[in-house]
């Protein structure tokens, strides 16, 4: 008689043993460093200190190294360990202003105060699989000479100047902005939740959304009037005293994005903005977001919301990774008992429908 | 480097029960809140926990901030305490609060449960703890929030009324078999969760207190004792239970939920109690009493 109903605890056991020996791989293989992830896999960093909302790029390399370079199953251990940080408090806001530029460009003028800074990129290579990096070998040593000391003005700021570009006010009362991971989201949500919640948002499912507007789905005539990269100090200011104290500093991607805007009985035509910012070197990342931004802004700005990057409630209730990979595979999980409840109903209404058929 | 961070963590000593006492605090609010309301959906910051969302993380914190070190614990998946869901969300809980656990419904204080309740009936003082996917009745048939909270605010529950009634016109009867829609109390249209229609009679005048989390939906509602509990019907097709032809082949029991076992490659099968703690009892009794 089939009674594999009992003995379920022993299996998940083995399970777990054999994930670890798979994790190590082969014996006769280096163990992968912490370090060397930090060092060689920064962009898988940075991917996963976004999405796992904590800037520590020593722990999002154990986590990547952990789930065997998963990075979503990544993502999820490093929020599982948020979760237990007390929140101390909360910093100054960054000033992106006063980075120290590593890579600056703009789409929409061919110079301007600060130049066009290259900095390093993906972006003027040819996507040629490089044979070379098969066989280990000595690397070229490479002066590196860290970015603009000078504080560079945002082009933001210097195009305002003829205010063409709607002003960047906040909102009505300057209230504090809602933290997202101690209220829970409601609709509609102001525009800083929204940001919030785009920042750690599955970067797949925002570029999607991105795209989409892209394609005709809530056009919204973008350029990118600024990327940059760079790091910024970050200053919390204790409540006992009345200056602040720098942290350290943090590398982000922050993307300008300009959209046109016919203007309204109120306002002169003008351009208006999307806004993108995320932790490290994360340009598809920070202007997909910007892009969502501004289609999210549609209702404020009294477009028609007709397209999925333009609803707040959708975008922003499906942009996580956690959610959305922990929903859709539950459905591993047994449903027994579900599936046996619409078993029996569909039983039943195949058999009326055959008396019904005999009755005919 | 490595190893500073690995001796850190074997170090820490995660709280009691894993959530922060602050968080657990707000839980609390969120609860009692929930049980002042029968059937509103408290909203609450829901937490990232070590088990995906999807798996139980809204039990899970119901849970953690309830539990006390003289407490019960009784873990149920689909019925059983055997399969994955409940050996995780056990051994969770056994290392974060080291409480004792049950198998026997009468023992535990604490039931956690995935989509059952027990055959067994429940007595005062327990408490239940559902595992909600999607605490929101309408959404399969309004997905945007807003709409369904102005709805459950005015009580206008016509759209349930509605789909009910076109199962009727399409199949003769109503489909829903389980998550079957309850009203609560006579005010707040409620999911009971994904357990079986069979087991929403349970629920009315009930002697425990239910509580139910849904993590990844960020809501927790609660079904106090002695609370009236309607499942959804019409005056001409009233709410049915589900029946069975046949009886438990390993217990004999006729009056549980049955689960369908595939037996052969010819499509051979048999039933048995989904139950397995009832199933186990009523076997060791039929013992007993043959001896």
């Amino acid at each position: 008689m089939y009674v594999a109903v009992k003995g379920g605890e022993k299996a998940i056991d083995n399970s777990v043993e054999l994930l670890k020996a798979l994790r190590r791989g082969d014996l006769g293989t280096p163990e992968l460093d912490v370090s060397q992830i930090t060092q060689q896999l920064r962009l898988s960093v940075a991917k996963v200190m976004n999405e796992g909302a904590l800037y520590d790029p020593e722990l999002a390399a154990l986590a990547i190294k952990q789930a065997s370079g998963d990075l979503l199953e990544a993502c999820f251990l490093v929020r599982a360990y948020r979760s237990t940080l007390p929140r101390m408090g909360y910093t100054q806001p960054i000033d992106t202003n006063d980075m120290k530029i590593r890579r600056r460009i703009s789409a929409t003028f061919k110079d301007l105060p600060g130049g066009q800074l290259l900095g390093a990129t993906y972006d003027y290579t040819q996507r040629l699989l490089d044979f070379s990096l098969l066989d280990s070998h000595e690397p070229q040593e490479l002066e590196i000479v860290d970015g603009e000391p000078e504080p560079v003005e945002s082009v933001i700021q210097i195009f305002n100047k003829e205010n063409l570009l709607e002003m960047d006010l906040p909102l009505e009362g300057d209230p504090e902005p809602k933290d997202i991971t101690r209220e829970p989201l409601h609709f509609p949500a102001d525009r800083p939740t929204r940001l919030q919640n785009l920042v750690r948002s599955d970067e797949g499912f925002l570029l999607g959304m991105a795209y989409s507007t892209q394609r005709g789905y809530g056009h919204t005539h973008p350029f990118a009037a600024e990327i940059r990269f760079g790091l910024v100090s970050v200053f919390i200011k204790p409540e006992e005293l009345d200056f602040c104290i720098d942290i350290g500093d943090i590398e982000v991607t922050e993307c300008q994005m300009i959209n046109q805007f016919a203007g309204s009985k109120d306002i002169p035509p003008q351009f208006t903005r999307g806004y993108g910012l995320v932790f490290g070197h994360q340009e598809r990342k920070a202007m997909a977001m910007s892009l969502v931004d501004r289609s999210l802004r549609a209702k404020e700005l009294g477009e028609p919301v007709e397209s999925p990057a333009q609803m707040e409630e959708f975008v922003l209730s499906h942009s996580d990774s956690l959610e959305s990979s922990g929903f859709v595979q539950h459905l591993k999980l047994p449903h027994y008992v579900d599936f046996q409840s619409e078993l029996e109903l569909v039983r039943r209404l195949r058999v009326s429908a055959k008396v019904e058929h005999a009755n005919e | 480097m490595n190893k500073t961070i690995a001796n850190s963590l074997s170090q820490r000593e995660f709280n009691f029960a894993y959530l922060d006492e602050q968080t657990k605090r707000m839980i609390r609010r969120a609860l009692l809140k929930a049980i002042a309301i029968p059937g509103y959906q408290v909203p609450f910051a829901s937490k990232e926990k070590p088990l995906p969302y999807g798996w139980g993380t809204g039990g899970i914190q119901v849970t953690a901030s309830i539990i006390g070190r003289e407490d019960t614990l009784k873990g149920i998946d689909q019925g059983s305490a055997d399969t994955v869901n409940a050996v995780n969300i056990r051994k969770f809980f056994q290392k974060t609060t080291g409480v004792k656990t049950t198998e026997n419904t009468d023992e535990a204080t604490l039931i956690q449960t995935r989509h059952r309740i027990p055959e067994h009936p429940l007595n005062e003082g327990q408490v239940m703890v559902y595992q909600v996917p999607v605490p929101e009745p309408l959404q399969r048939l309004e997905p945007r929030g807003q709409e369904t909270r102005r709805m459950h605010a005015l009580g206008d529950y016509g759209l349930m009324h509605v789909k009910l009634y076109e199962d009727i016109t399409h199949f003769g009867k109503i489909t829903s078999t389980y998550d079957y829609p309850v009203m609560v109390d006579h005010r707040y249209l409620t999911s009971p969760s994904p357990i079986p229609k069979f087991d929403n009679p349970k629920l009315h005048q009930s002697k425990a207190l239910h509580l139910f989390g849904a993590g990844r939906e960020k809501r927790i509602y609660a079904i106090p004792p002695y609370t009236d509990v309607q499942s959804l019907g019409f005056e001409d097709h009233p709410f049915e239970l589900q029946k069975w032809s046949s009886v438990c082949a390993m217990c004999g029991s006729s009056n549980t939920f049955l689960d369908e076992l595939v037996t052969d490659d010819a499509g051979g099968h048999l039933f048995i109690c989904s139950d397995s703690n009832h199933c186990q009892r009523t076997q060791q009794e039929n013992q007993h009493n043959e001896n």
